[in-house]
């Protein structure tokens, strides 16, 4: 008997503490966001995100980041279409044209799980070398190149992923018909169109706050770029360096660019979900 | 017509094995790279003074990381002590005996966690951690602290690395075969007995893999520390102590280590060593839970 109440007390103690977990969790993801919305909302205005820093603005005179804001989006949007460029035909040819226990599958796999977790300061500091070796200067093309190589392994990881349980008996259908191996791509794209959405909705969140790969790279600006080879402000580094200003006003508006920033974060995330749960119902 | 076909198949096949092969080489050309930008300070100074003096006196050609390193040391040791719990609990909750509805309100919350960028963590640190470390702990401790310590950049990566904490656990867990479980719910074991002595017991291994991971996740965080850690060269002698990581020098010296050769060196070296740590750490454990995921299968 007494053993038994001894059980049954570990039990609870056991699940009192899982529970603790739990809301710490909960506790921190409330707190973040409430910390970021409730400054964000105050010094939100519509100047901040429609007007470029006008003169005086690090003192607190008018002006927004309407330039950090373009240049993430620059930044993003052409590094995204990069690499997809590259990862697409990566994850192709590890899926359909190696075999199965492939040793280069393997070592490929190993490789983009160790890119994945490379720093992005070490990317920072890796394409600040390739600039300086051919030349550049802090522009957006660096930062566009930087944050290719950044994102390429979190795509090839994530439509890995999707790729991986493709059914082969698809594959096998294909060929069957007298479809070369290129053909069938065809086929798989179809398929795994839902995985390519997620991953790119993921590296798109990756790459758009990232700010120490940028920050060696792509620079700060006041203006938009007009050219490859102009600095870039981006959001992350504009909530940076605002936030350390000793002037209210300037503080103010990294907070503005946080609340932008997790915004379009949060949408990227709730979108990525959003899509896995829809199409992963109608995969064959 | 059906020569063309195979040409094509043939010519997608090399240009698929060209950029995957090139997107292998990455790794190595990154190591290159960072290694023969350091090489000149390399040259001069020998490389156990670079790691184990204390001495940085960028003007007067003195670098010695051990400051940085023992804060990085400091720092990552802080957060993977308070992020382990956490997520082993979490994950443990989740895996064996949540019902699908709470994984349905959990893993938004965690997305969300996972999602956010560094710099909104260093924000949300510097406005709720900081000053609640040097308004309500400090004071037990130490007569005054700003609250940009080894513990407020120990707790904004500490809960940087839960979401991916919870999801490798959660992974693992899900891997242990359910008959393992019942077994021991069949010879009357509790549900956190069968944990303990069965789950637990069974994934200590891949346990151990994905803590290294996140430890070396933790290791190469820059925005977030930088902004809460203090800034202050110097050892580390306790959690209330500023700490200066090697992330956060890297990124605070980019702009005035161009005017001279050896600091540019100096940091592209210190770039290296955080890569190689990295890269070692990535290995060993990707590899383990490799292995443990194909005997599961």
């Amino acid at each position: 008997m007494k053993i038994a109440r001894k059980k049954k007390l570990r039990e609870s103690v056991a699940k009192l503490f899982m529970w603790c977990a739990m809301l710490v969790v909960f506790g921190l993801v409330i707190s973040v966001i409430w910390t970021i919305f409730s400054k964000g909302c105050k010094a939100m205005s519509w100047d901040m995100v429609s007007k470029l820093p006008g003169g005086g603005f690090y003192i607190g005179k008018e002006g927004g980041f309407l330039n950090a804001i373009v240049g993430s989006l620059y930044i993003v949007g052409a590094s995204t279409v990069l690499g997809l460029i590259v990862s697409i035909p990566v994850v192709f040819f590890l899926n359909i044209y190696l075999k199965k226990n492939s040793k280069l599958a393997y070592v490929a796999r190993l490789a983009f799980d160790v890119l994945f977790g490379v720093p992005s300061i070490v990317y920072g500091a890796f394409g600040f070398t390739i600039m300086i070796y051919f030349g550049l200067r802090t522009s957006l093309l660096g930062g566009i190149i930087v944050i290719t190589l950044l994102i390429i392994p979190i795509f090839i990881r994530t439509m890995d992923e999707a790729t991986r349980n493709f059914p082969r008996d698809i594959l096998d259908a294909s060929f069957s018909l007298g479809a070369t191996r290129w053909e069938t791509l065809k086929v798989v794209l179809r398929q795994i169109a839902p995985g390519i959405a997620t991953a790119t909705l993921l590296s798109v969140g990756r790459a758009i706050g990232d700010a120490a790969s940028v920050m060696f790279t792509a620079g700060y600006t006041d203006s938009i770029p007009t050219s490859l080879s102009q600095p870039a402000a981006t959001l992350p580094l504009a909530v940076f360096f605002q936030l350390s200003s000793p002037i209210p006003e300037v503080v103010d508006r990294a907070y503005a660019a946080a609340l932008v920033l997790t915004i379009i974060v949060l949408l990227l995330s709730i979108s990525g979900r959003f899509i896995t749960n829809r199409f992963s119902k109608n995969k064959v | 017509m059906h020569k063309t076909r195979i040409i094509k198949d043939k010519a997608a096949q090399t240009i698929m094995f060209a950029l995957t092969v090139l997107a292998i080489l990455l790794v190595v050309a990154i190591a290159i790279g960072l290694y023969l930008k350091s090489m000149p300070v390399l040259q001069d100074k020998s490389l156990w003074s670079l790691l184990f003096s204390s001495e940085w006196r960028p003007m007067k050609g003195n670098f010695g990381f051990f400051p940085f390193i023992m804060g990085t040391i400091w720092v990552t040791f802080m957060a993977i002590l308070l992020a382990f719990p956490i997520s082993v609990l979490t994950a443990i909750y989740l895996t064996e005996y949540s019902k699908p509805v709470v994984r349905k309100i959990v893993f938004p919350a965690l997305d969300i966690l996972a999602a956010l960028p560094s710099v909104i963590y260093g924000v949300w640190g510097v406005l709720v951690i900081v000053p609640w470390i040097s308004q309500h702990v400090a004071p037990h401790f130490v007569e005054f602290s700003t609250g940009y310590t080894v513990l407020a950049a120990g707790i904004v990566l500490g809960v940087m690395v839960i979401p991916l904490l919870i999801s490798l656990f959660i992974e693992i867990f899900s891997g242990v075969p359910v008959e393992l479980r019942e077994a021991s719910l069949a010879l009357g074991a509790t549900r956190w007995q069968t944990t303990k002595k069965v789950v637990l017991r069974k994934t200590i291994p891949g346990i151990l893999a994905s803590t290294v991971l996140a430890v070396s996740r933790a290791m190469g965080e820059t925005i977030a520390v930088l902004m809460v850690c203090g800034c202050v060269i110097g050892i580390p002698k306790g959690m209330m102590d500023a700490c200066y990581p090697i992330p956060a020098l890297i990124a605070n010296n980019y702009g005035e280590m161009l005017s001279m050769p050896l600091y540019e060196s100096a940091l592209m070296f210190a770039a290296l060593i955080l890569f190689a740590v990295v890269l070692i750490f990535n290995l060993i454990s990707r590899i383990v839970l490799y292995r443990l995921g194909k005997t599961e299968k």
